[in-house]
C-alpha cells in the first residue's frame, strides 16, 4: 500500500487558488470552510512563494492523538480520516493540527462548533464507498474510483503534487536538481519528521 | 493607407525604443538574479520562528485565521495535554491511595468525649445552599471533565465508540450550563466565608500538630481551621482560574488567539484534576474519615463537643454569645 501525501512545490505555485475551488466544488464543503487554502510568505517582497495547504495527513497524527472520543483513524493510504458520527466538536483537533486543518460549520452559543469537517484526501469517511451518506458528510471518495485528490489532479502549474510519497519526492527532487533551486516541501519535516533532500 | 502605415511604423518605433531600454537591465539580471538566494526557505522560516509564533502570509479568504500556514505549537499542545493527563490521573490516584491508607492506619477520627447531645448552629441555610450547590456542580463538571481527558482511554473500550460518543456529547452540555451554577457558587462562598478564612497565625500552630489527626491534641481554631483555609482557597482560586479559562474555551476566540485556547485548555485540565484531588480529600473528612463533620452541613447543627474539638475559639464565643443571650437580665 501507498504511503499518501501532498508535497507543494512553492517555486512553481502561482497562487491561482484553483485547488482551493476545486476541493470547494468536488466535495461540496460547506460555507465558510475551506479544506485547502493558498497562503502567500514574504506577499509582494523579492522571493514570495505561495504555498497550497490542507491537511498532511501527519505521522503519528496530533489532531488523532488529542481527540477525547477516538474519532480519527488512517486508512491503508495512511490517509488520516475521521468520523463525523462520532466527533463531539470539542476543538482540540484544530488546537493540535499545525496546519489548521480542523475547521467546524458552527460557530453558535457556547461553543457549539458542529461536526469537524477537514480535507478527506478525496478519499470520503467511514461509511461505505460512494454511498451518498458517505457523499453527503464528507465529499468525493475519488481514492475509491482509483484517482488521486482533484486539487492536486488539477493544479495547472503541477505545483501541488499528491501520490505516494518516495514517488513525488523523486518529483521534487528531479525538479530541484534540474532547476538547481527549491525553496523545500513546505510542512513534510512538522507533518512527517522528514524532508527531502536535495 | 498612409495612416495605418504611419501607425505601423509609430509602433515598430515604439517597440524598437522599449527593447533598447529593457535590453540593458534583462542582460544585467541574467546574470544577478538568484531565485535558490531570494526565495523563502521553510526552514529558515521555521528556525527562525519563536515559541507560540506562527508561520503565517496573506491568504484571499476572508477568514484572518486561515492565514496561518503552520503553527509548530500544535504539537506541543499535544505533549502539554499529555503531561495534563499524567500528572492529574497521578495526583488523583495518589490521594484515592493517601486516603485509603489514612483510613487503614488512622481509621474513623472520633469525638474523644462522645457526643454530648446538645447541637450548636454552624451553618446556615444559605451557607448550606452555597456549599452543595458549588459541590453537586463540581462534581458534575468534574466527572464529565475527566471524561474528556480520560474517558477515551478508561470508558470507551467499556462501551463502545456510539454509546461514548452520546455520552460524550450528554456530557459536553452538562459540562457547559452547570458551569454557571458552579461559577456563582464559587462567587457566593467567597463572600459569605472570605472574612473567616483569612491567614492567621494559630494556623501554623494547626499544621504543626498535624491538625489534631495525628494525636498530638486539637490544636485551637476558630471558624474555620488552617485545614479548611486551605480547601477554601484551593476552591476559590482554584475555581475561579477553572471558571476563567474555562469561559475563554466555551467562547472560542472570542478574547484571544490560537495560543490562547491552547494555553486554556492545559490550564484548565490541569487545574481541574488537581483541584479534584483535593476535593477528595475535603469528601472524605467530611464524610467516612470524621465522625460528626457530615452535620455541619446536613442538618447544619453540630455536637457541642465537636465543635469544641475542632474550632475552640469559635464555639467558645457563640455559647458566649448564646449564654448573653439566655441568660436573664440582671
Amino acid at each position: 500500500m501507498a504511503r499518501m501525501k501532498f508535497l507543494c512545490d512553492a517555486d512553481r505555485c502561482i497562487e491561482c487558488n484553483a485547488c482551493v475551488t476545486a476541493c470547494k466544488n468536488e466535495n461540496e464543503v460547506p460555507w465558510g470552510i475551506n479544506r485547502r487554502r493558498v497562503v502567500t510568505i514574504n506577499d509582494g517582497k523579492p522571493g514570495e512563494r505561495s504555498v497550497s495547504m490542507a491537511c498532511m495527513h501527519c505521522t503519528d497524527a496530533p489532531c488523532a492523538a488529542v481527540c477525547p472520543v477516538d474519532c480519527f483513524y488512517t486508512t491503508e493510504d495512511a490517509v488520516v480520516l475521521h468520523s463525523k458520527e462520532l466527533c463531539i466538536g470539542c476543538g482540540y483537533c484544530f488546537y493540535a493540527c499545525p496546519f489548521g486543518a480542523p475547521q467546524y460549520p458552527k460557530t453558535g452559543n457556547f461553543g457549539s462548533r458542529g461536526k469537524m469537517d477537514k480535507c478527506t484526501y478525496c478519499a470520503g469517511g467511514p461509511e461505505a464507498d460512494n454511498t451518498k451518506e458517505e457523499r453527503v458528510a464528507y465529499g468525493a471518495n475519488r481514492l475509491a474510483e482509483g484517482k488521486l485528490p482533484l486539487c492536486a489532479e488539477m493544479c495547472s502549474t503541477k505545483a501541488l503534487l499528491a501520490g505516494d510519497g518516495e514517488i513525488i519526492a523523486q518529483i521534487y527532487k528531479e525538479r530541484v536538481t534540474k532547476r538547481g533551486y527549491g525553496s523545500g516541501a513546505w510542512g513534510w519535516k512538522t507533518a512527517y519528521k522528514e524532508t527531502i533532500a536535495t | 493607407m498612409a495612416f495605418v502605415t504611419i501607425r505601423r511604423a509609430a509602433a515598430a518605433a515604439v517597440i524598437a525604443v522599449l527593447c533598447a531600454v529593457a535590453h540593458p537591465s534583462a542582460a544585467t539580471a541574467q546574470g544577478s538574479v538568484n531565485p535558490t538566494a531570494s526565495s523563502v526557505k521553510e526552514q529558515q522560516l521555521l528556525d527562525a520562528l519563536k515559541p507560540d509564533q506562527r508561520l503565517s502570509g496573506r491568504v484571499s479568504i476572508p477568514d484572518p485565521g486561515a492565514s496561518s500556514l503552520i503553527q509548530p505549537e500544535g504539537r506541543q499542545f499535544r505533549a502539554e495535554r499529555d503531561q495534563n493527563a499524567r500528572i492529574g490521573g497521578l495526583a488523583i490516584l495518589g490521594m484515592l491511595g493517601l486516603l485509603v491508607l489514612f483510613y487503614v492506619v488512622r481509621g474513623k477520627v472520633r469525638m474523644d468525649g462522645g457526643r454530648s447531645g446538645t447541637t450548636i448552629t454552624r451553618f446556615g441555610f444559605v451557607e448550606r445552599f452555597t456549599h452543595w450547590l458549588t459541590a453537586v456542580s463540581f462534581l458534575l463538571l468534574g466527572l464529565t471533565g475527566l471524561n474528556i481527558t480520560f474517558g477515551r482511554a478508561l470508558v470507551l473500550p467499556l462501551i463502545g465508540p456510539q454509546a461514548f460518543t452520546s455520552l460524550s456529547q450528554a456530557g459536553k452540555f452538562v459540562h457547559i450550563y452547570v458551569s454557571f451554577a458552579f461559577a456563582l457558587g464559587i462567587l457566593l462562598m467567597f463572600l459569605l466565608w472570605v472574612k473567616d478564612n483569612l491567614p492567621a497565625l494559630r494556623d501554623i500552630r494547626w499544621f504543626l500538630q498535624g491538625g489534631g489527626l495525628i494525636g498530638l491534641g486539637h490544636p485551637p481554631a476558630d471558624r474555620f481551621n488552617a485545614g479548611q483555609k486551605l480547601i477554601f482557597w484551593s476552591v476559590v482560586l482554584g475555581g475561579g482560574a477553572i471558571a476563567v479559562t474555562g469561559y475563554i474555551l466555551m467562547f472560542p476566540f472570542a478574547w484571544t488567539d490560537i495560543a490562547g485556547m491552547q494555553w486554556a485548555s492545559v490550564w484548565h485540565g490541569l487545574i481541574g484534576a488537581v483541584l479534584f484531588a483535593v476535593i477528595l480529600a475535603h469528601i472524605y473528612i467530611g464524610s467516612v474519615g470524621m465522625e460528626g463533620a457530615i452535620d455541619a452541613m446536613g442538618s447544619g447543627e453540630v455536637d457541642v463537643n465537636w465543635a469544641k474539638e475542632h474550632h475552640s475559639i469559635w464555639t467558645e464565643r457563640e455559647l458566649g454569645k448564646a449564654g448573653k443571650g439566655a441568660a436573664p437580665a440582671e
